[in-house]
């Protein structure tokens, strides 16, 4: 296996952002295919799914932000072109749905002139008008998003575990080795 | 590893002749596929009998044929809004911004139950009122209640149960009175709850009608203390029996509520029931002791009547479990339920072509 070096891992703080994010997300599917199905948990699980949205939203901020502070690490060098620009693109294309997601919820909400209670009395504002045309657009995004995103980890779950057990090139361990980043080179 | 002449190699398609590769890849596809499976069972897929809110929705439009646009149960209804004015009596229940002294907004909606959006008025048919409360900085409240005592069923599997064995077969165009007798055999909360239904009078109009929330609700006050309430709007305007043929116009209960707020301000009397420990909260077939306290919180003017349109009432879902931060579900299944059957009936209705509502407001006010 190769080895994992010090400029190949991503920063610790990165790797927390991205292991709670995953368990998260994960969650927040599960929960958003079932409640909108469920009678008995409905309440249950929508009360979850909303301040969980945001929770996520704002990680992703924070995410994004730390990512331009803190670089991840290169993709190996005999990596083939294509295989990198897809590795990017879906890395791209996850930030774009991580952002999309809570933002087109918090609006149809909004448009549906749902109150968005988090917890007790703690309301989010409405961020756009009450419309039934907007609410009808965004709920529908926010479905074919939400499968868009679960296949999209699909690919990425599938893209890990290949480059960790057939590659096996140190991209998997750049992300989930436990230890803090070495700093001998 | 070492030296590898050509590095990229390995990232082409992998052999598929070496066994240890076969197996890795074999283990990839397996875990790939718990998370689909997951997934899968997340959404009900692989539980074909569970109740759905598809199927409920289904139940609705094969009990009352498809009527696009609007809601599928309470569908014939007009909009009336006023205030609330709090007298602060509800406070020592319930920490909710309702409860404050003071006045705030409220739309409401007045409806016949059943998901016929053209049905012809009659006194028999039950009618309901949903109110949203808007304090000025949040915590909006929004409520739907009935004009009969008790609920007639218990549970959502209850409530779809009874709408299929009532739906009319297709030999006789009746219902089939094998089914339904079988559901009253299953149900005997349902026999009771008609018993006590059948024994309450209805009023004769909109306008002096009481109406009930049915389901139990957990009030927390400021102090955390909480109480099993239960509430109501009561009239101003004194009860009386129906006192009128059902074959005039087929909007002839509306059209009176109409004229009667052209009139003047109607109003109603908010009333908490105060529950004591061991009263049902999870059972809405089953009332409440009549000596129980009853607080009157406020009073509620309608002084504004419209019909259906963009942006009023047509366009707000009465989700019972719209709650200010004081006041919480009780373990009535109910609940639950009616917030997910309402929530995709809106879903449905908010992306259907619309059509005029029956009830209109002519130029004279009222007909």
């Amino acid at each position: 296996m190769a080895r994992v070096t010090a400029n190949h891992v991503f920063p610790l703080f990165s790797r927390i952002l991205h292991w709670v994010m995953a368990v998260l997300i994960l969650a927040m599917l599960l929960i958003g295919i079932a409640m909108v199905a469920a009678l008995d948990d409905y309440h249950r699980l929508v009360s979850i799914h909303k301040p969980l949205g945001i929770l996520i939203l704002i990680l992703v901020a924070v995410r994004l932000i730390n990512r331009l502070f803190q670089p991840p690490p290169p993709l190996p060098e005999a990596m083939p072109a294509w295989q990198q620009f897809i590795a990017h693109a879906s890395h791209f294309v996850l930030y774009g749905l991580m952002f999309a997601l809570p933002l087109v919820g918090w609006g149809m909400l909004s448009a549906a002139r749902y109150p968005i209670v988090l917890y007790g009395t703690l309301e989010l504002p409405p961020i756009l008008p009450h419309s039934l045309a907007l609410y009808t657009a965004l709920r529908g995004t926010h479905t074919v998003l939400a499968y868009l995103l679960f296949l999209t980890f699909l690919a990425h779950f599938g893209a890990a575990m290949m480059h960790a057990l057939i590659y096996r090139d140190g991209v998997f361990q750049s992300m989930a080795s436990w230890r803090a980043r070495r700093d001998k080179s | 590893m070492q030296s590898d002449p050509d590095p990229s190699r390995k990232y082409g398609l992998p052999s598929l002749a070496d066994v240890g590769t076969l197996v890795r890849l074999a283990a990839i596809g397996v875990m790939a596929l718990v998370f689909v499976v997951a997934f899968a069972a997340a959404a009900g897929w692989l539980s074909p009998a569970r109740l759905t809110q598809d199927k409920m929705m289904d139940a609705f439009t094969d009990a009352n044929g498809p009527h696009p646009g609007f809601r599928r149960n309470h569908a014939k209804g007009v909009c009336g809004t006023g205030t609330f004015q709090s007298n602060g009596k509800g406070e020592r229940l319930s920490s909710a911004a309702e409860f404050k002294s003071g006045e705030m907004p409220v739309v409401g909606r007045f409806a016949f139950a059943g998901g016929q959006p053209f049905v012809a008025d009659g006194s028999g048919i039950v009618r309901s009122l949903a109110l949203s409360f808007r304090p000025p900085h949040g915590e909006e409240w929004r409520t739907g209640m009935l004009d009969i005592p008790v609920f007639p069923v218990r549970d959502p599997e209850a409530f779809y149960e009874q709408m299929v064995a009532s739906l009319p077969d297709p030999a006789t165009g009746k219902p089939n009175p094998e089914k339904m007798e079988a559901f009253r055999a299953a149900h005997p909360e349902t026999v009771r709850a008609f018993g006590i239904i059948g024994k309450h009078p209805f009023s004769s109009d909109f306008a002096n009608e009481t109406y009930n929330a049915l389901n139990a609700f957990r009030f927390v006050n400021a102090a955390g203390a909480v109480t099993p309430v239960r509430w109501s709007v009561v009239p101003e305007a004194p009860p009386a029996p129906p006192d009128r043929p059902a074959d005039q116009d087929k909007n002839y209960l509306f059209d009176a509520l109409v004229a009667a707020v052209h009139q003047g301000p109607l109003r109603w009397h908010l009333i908490l029931t105060v529950g004591q420990p061991g009263d049902p909260t999870g059972d809405a077939t089953l009332p409440w002791p009549d000596d129980r306290e009853h607080v009157d919180v406020g009073t509620v003017t309608i002084d504004h009547i419209e019909a259906e349109a963009p942006g009023n009432c047509r366009d707000v879902n009465y989700d019972p479990l719209v709650l200010p931060a004081g006041i919480k579900p009780s373990d009535d299944p109910l609940l639950s339920a009616r917030s997910a059957a309402y929530s995709e009936s809106f879903r449905l209705r908010a992306g259907e072509p619309k059509t005029p509502s029956a009830v209109q407001i002519g130029a004279e006010g009222g007909k």
